[in-house]
């Protein structure tokens, strides 16, 4: 069963949802096909660690509960850990079934987060 | 199967004509509501394609042996079948491409070569992808005015859009019969007559009307109309283009290749009569046949009665959708065999989920109507779609469905 306890309690009351004014990197992703949007809010210390993250968006059950429990594992690692997140931690992270179609639903926030790593490198720390 | 012309349909025994109903979904008895994205197929349908590949497979129109012209002689009486099944004169009105998107893409092509600058036309907010990416993009083009007729409260077309947007200017009107979000029935002959004043061609999207209500193209009187065979029992990758045969006749090839050809020179071609000058390369010749069976079976049923079944289905899901607290339905009352909602506070993708869990099909997305969806001020629905083989029955499992969604959701 998709819907566990864990994941509708992510989605009824997701972490770190909200925004960041002073952050230090900002990244949108739109999913067209559902019409999910995560928005992430990055605060990056000088050694590249988060030392700061919310979401803000809409959603799936999946892509909010995803995204929620993906910002409890951001905070306190470096980018180069996260740049090392997989589709199977993703997974794994949010241990239950999730059927092809639904797979994009499961890593909007993952890819959100890979590209605000990619924006903060090109962009902002050169 | 034992249905008259005058009587309803007789529900029991259309069932057992359609194999994939006996089949369970997580151990559920599948209850098969996704009729607008694809219908299913009875064994009739299912048996003429088996029984043309073990029979009289052979291309057609080229091998003079005897495969060659009993597949020829069936492939071409498939098109006489679905000439007389949208009232059209002739065979030769009758294009098969692969599907509706084909059909609007080949006449969007060849109808917008021979506009100028400046030149309008005119869909409507509620139009498929398919009925709208094929004239935006040919009107970047080409440098063409596309315009939109709006939709009122209710999800019908606004009576003083139509007026507005056709005018003197207006080229080509193209627009669907039935929405595939609102089930909204739209005014065809009606917009038609305005078109033809204003000395436009009209295109009209039938893809969610021909499989569910007696079509009359001279009745429409539209110059172009067209639908696939998948939503009415028929297999995937056939689709119908009907045209007027001087237009037709006066249209450039879509498509380049064999078949449509006459002669072929080094300098120049002279293409092939019609219908066969739209048809290039090896055609789809066994869905072709295929769409023929369907269409005898729905011919069997009668369409009328269809009609009437989809109207008695749709009126029971609305009012069983309007028992649910926190459900929005979306388009007006009187609509084709469709039902769009929202649960709210759950994700339409969420909503399908569950309902798939308990065997029940439905889709949940923006239904390739992005512009409307927009314009209905929602990310996605969730649509279930009836057809002949549906029952109260299953309506009732759909409904019970959506109370398991709420429950599983806390709200």
């Amino acid at each position: 069963m998709m819907y566990q306890e864990n994941i509708l309690d992510h989605y009824k009351s997701p972490r770190n949802f909200g925004r960041i004014g002073n952050a230090t990197v900002h990244h949108h992703e739109y999913n067209p096909l559902c019409g999910d949007e995560i928005e992430l809010y990055l605060v990056i210390d000088e050694n590249k660690k988060v030392i700061d993250v919310k979401f803000y968006g809409r959603g799936c059950a999946i892509s909010l509960a995803s995204a929620s429990m993906l910002t409890e594992q951001i905070k306190g690692k470096t980018l180069d850990e996260l740049k090392n997140m997989t589709k199977e931690d993703i997974l794994e992270m949010l241990g239950i079934p999730i059927s092809p179609v639904r797979l994009k639903c499961a890593l909007l926030s993952l890819d959100t987060l890979k590209n605000s790593i990619l924006i903060f490198e090109k962009y902002v720390r050169k | 199967m034992l249905h008259t012309q005058t009587k309803s349909l007789d529900v029991e025994s259309i069932r057992k004509d359609f194999p994939i109903l006996q089949r369970k979904v997580h151990n559920k008895p599948l209850v098969y509501l996704d009729n607008a994205a694809t219908s299913q197929k009875p064994g009739q349908v299912i048996e003429a394609i088996d029984f043309y590949y073990k029979n009289y497979n052979a291309n057609v129109h080229r091998s003079i042996h005897q495969l060659g012209e009993e597949a020829t002689a069936k492939f071409e009486e498939a098109h006489q079948k679905i000439a007389d099944f949208i009232n059209a004169d002739s065979y030769q009105n009758i294009v098969l491409t692969k599907n509706t998107t084909e059909s609007l893409n080949l006449v969007a092509y060849s109808l917008t070569a021979g506009l100028k600058k400046g030149d309008e036309i005119v869909i409507s907010q509620m139009e498929h992808h398919s009925n709208f990416v094929p004239w935006q993009q040919l009107a970047k083009q080409r440098g063409l005015k596309l315009k939109f007729i709006k939709i009122d409260e209710e999800g019908k077309l606004d009576e003083e859009s139509i007026k507005e947007n056709i005018t003197k200017n207006t080229k080509i009107v193209s627009i669907t019969q039935v929405s595939n979000v609102l089930g909204t029935i739209n005014p065809i002959e009606e917009i038609t007559k305005i078109a033809h004043e204003n000395n436009a061609f009209m295109v009209v999207d039938g893809a969610q009307a021909a499989p569910h209500m007696p079509i009359d193209v001279k009745k429409l009187d539209a110059d172009f109309y067209a639908f696939s065979g998948h939503k009415m029992l028929g297999p995937t990758g056939v689709g119908v283009l009907y045209g007027k045969k001087e237009l037709l006749e006066s249209m450039q090839p879509f498509l380049y290749g064999g078949e449509m050809i006459r002669e072929v020179r080094f300098e120049d071609t002279k293409f092939n009569e019609l219908p066969w000058k739209f048809e290039a390369g090896t055609p789809n010749i066994i869905e072709g046949i295929g769409l023929g069976v369907a269409i005898d079976y729905l011919n069997e049923a009668g369409m009328k009665q269809v009609h009437e079944r989809d109207k008695e289905l749709v009126e029971y899901a609305m009012e069983r959708l309007k028992e649910i607290k926190g459900v929005a339905i979306y388009g007006p009352k009187e609509r084709g065999a469709v039902a769009s909602f929202n649960v709210h506070g759950i994700h339409a993708h969420d909503v399908s989920q569950v309902l798939d869990s308990e065997g029940v099909a439905i889709r949940a997305g923006h239904h390739c109507c992005m512009p409307l969806m927009s314009v209905l001020g929602v990310a996605a629905t969730a649509r279930a779609s009836f057809y002949l083989y549906n029952t109260e029955q299953e309506i009732d499992t759909f409904i019970n469905a959506i109370h398991k969604v709420k429950k599983v959701f806390g709200v």
